[in-house]
């Protein structure tokens, strides 16, 4: 083996250094963002609906969510009998393996910027508040939301209980069902881009200006916003949850820690669509009047806080679909309505678009690849 | 590079160990979710490739897509362990294909590395979108395929149609 202590390698770790300092960060970052969205979301819906919510532990009931924790840790894990027992303990491992996998590629505001500090960087190098800035980042995100689904498969049929298999094939039937439009509603996005790199959406706003990115998007948002609901089970679409009419579905025979790992996975996962929305549709961490306000990862955390809210609002305010409305809602309204969007923005930019070519590398690997015998 | 060896013999680990357990689980759901972490392995293997693109796809259609199809059916069929019928006409045949296969995996890799790719050559997604949609490449193939799936499509609706108006 050759020398280990190459310039080339030192570079390599310092990088591998950074990568698990940001993981580190985000995961725990995440971790208390979720605690807090538990608690705010039940505060919230109290004020909405004119009752108190959780207001005895700590002040203003504050300590909630650690209250919760240590009441789900002490709890009797139960196991059904005849359950598959490597499948039902799989099925939440998969579920939060995979909400914290896909936030891996959203960029969390771009440069770390600090105000009256400027750029902050490690090492001597400038920091990007992102783990992995792929090439093909929203797709990613995409397959990973795929494989998210089989958590929701396994836990249904592991449970060996009929009323959770019914009630995993509903939700996944859901998922696929509002995972199209949620695919089409990007594809504008993409086009306008020129890019799956979530970076680049970003940066496309920038030389477009927010507001006429968020004004040109906005039919693609709705469908987005709606389809997202659905995708990660909030309330007018919460038929895997459906306490009053329905047992809760998936997750009838789960309890303490494994439940909270599926209610976790849940709340990551729409963290994960709310920053998604904020880097394609609102523009990221830019701000919404350059030149008077600076842009900021500040931002980001806003737009994204907001989405949240519009979450918590819409469990506050619309009642729930039955599951024909549901089935019909989707395949019948909303994947015609984002096909339309698709067609219509894609004929806009064929005939009034710039005409563009988009960055090329074929010219880098053309050397490479014509050592390939084809 | 040791951490590229790593991750190759990870990854292939992976899926060998669970390509052995879709064959030899008598559950077919565990066999289909055996099925899953395999593809799953092998998109790894694309992405170490360099080509990310395909690694996704792989996941989003095969993993993704196929896979959940499959999981229903087995799981609307309740189709149970298979009562040990493992080795007839089927499986003979497997057997056969598989020795065929490893022979040929054999045989690429006895005539040496020097007619596979090279690594490091990072295919982004505007290269494949490149090459599918120019014209001296794959256009018309492309465009053939599209043809394809439309009529597929049209037929499976026509199949369910015609059932349910019985």
């Amino acid at each position: 083996m050759e020398a280990l202590f190459t310039p080339a390698n030192k570079e390599l770790a310092i990088d591998a250094l950074i990568g698990i300092i940001k993981l580190a960060v985000i995961f725990n970052v995440l971790l208390l963002v979720f605690s807090l969205m538990t608690y705010v979301e039940r505060r919230v819906l109290g004020f909405m609906q004119f009752r108190r919510g959780p207001n005895r532990t700590g002040p203003w009931g504050i300590l909630q969510p650690a209250a919760d924790g240590i009441k789900l840790f002490f709890k009797e894990e139960l196991m059904p009998e005849g359950a598959n027992k490597f499948l039902f303990f799989a099925a939440p491992v998969v579920a939060i393996v995979t909400a914290y996998v896909s936030l891996a590629v959203v960029p969390y505001g771009g440069p770390l910027v600090i105000p009256f500090y400027g750029q902050v960087s490690l090492f001597g190098r400038p920091i990007n508040i992102q783990i992995a800035d792929l090439d093909v980042g929203i797709l990613f995100i995409f397959a990973i939301t795929a494989l998210g689904v089989y958590s929701i498969v396994c836990a249904g049929y592991a449970s060996n209980n009929k009323y959770a298999l019914i009630g995993g094939l509903r939700s996944s039937a859901q998922m696929f069902s509002y995972e199209l439009a949620l695919g089409m509603s990007w594809v504008s996005v993409i086009m306008a881009a020129g890019s799956f790199r979530l970076n680049d959406i970003v940066s496309a706003a920038e030389r477009m200006n927010v507001w006429m990115w968020f004004v040109m998007q906005f039919p693609a948002f709705v469908i987005y916003m709606i389809a997202a609901c659905a995708e990660v089970n909030r309330t007018p679409f919460d038929l895997p949850e459906g306490e009053t009419e329905l047992v809760a579905g998936f997750h009838v025979e789960y309890s303490s820690m494994k439940f909270a790992l599926l209610q976790m996975a849940e709340y990551i996962n729409m963290i994960t669509v709310c920053a998604l929305a904020s880097n394609m549709f609102l523009g990221g961490w830019l701000s919404p009047w350059p030149g008077v306000i600076p842009n900021s990862p500040l931002w980001f955390f806003a737009k994204v806080l907001f989405l949240l809210f519009v979450f918590i609002w819409l469990r506050a305010t619309v009642p729930r679909f039955r599951y024909d409305q549901l089935m019909d809602f989707g395949w019948k309204r909303l994947i015609p309505a984002a096909a339309l969007w698709v067609v219509f923005f894609s004929g806009m930019t064929a005939f009034f678009g710039e005409k563009k070519s988009p960055p090329s590398t074929v010219a880098i690997i053309q050397p490479a690849a014509g050592q390939v015998s084809r | 590079m040791i951490l590229d060896v790593i991750l190759f013999y990870g990854a292939a680990l992976v899926a060998l160990a669970s390509g052995l357990f879709v064959i030899a689980q008598r559950n077919p759901i565990n066999s289909a979710f055996s099925l899953i972490i395999t593809m799953c392995s092998l998109a790894v293997m694309f992405a170490m490739l360099g080509s990310g693109f395909i690694a996704v796809l792989q996941v989003v259609v095969y993993a993704g897509a196929i896979m959940v199809l499959f999981l229903f059916v087995i799981m609307l069929l309740n189709a149970q362990q298979d009562a040990g019928d493992r080795a007839g006409g089927i499986g003979r045949a497997g057997i056969i294909l598989g020795i065929i296969l490893a022979l040929q995996a054999v045989m690429v890799v006895w005539k040496g590395s020097a007619s596979l790719p090279t690594r490091h050559t990072e295919t982004a997604a505007v290269d494949v979108a490149r090459e599918l949609f120019s014209q001296p490449r794959y256009l018309y193939p492309f465009e053939a395929t599209s043809i394809l799936i439309l009529s597929a499509m049209i037929g499976a609706i026509v199949v369910a149609r015609k059932e349910k108006g019985k």
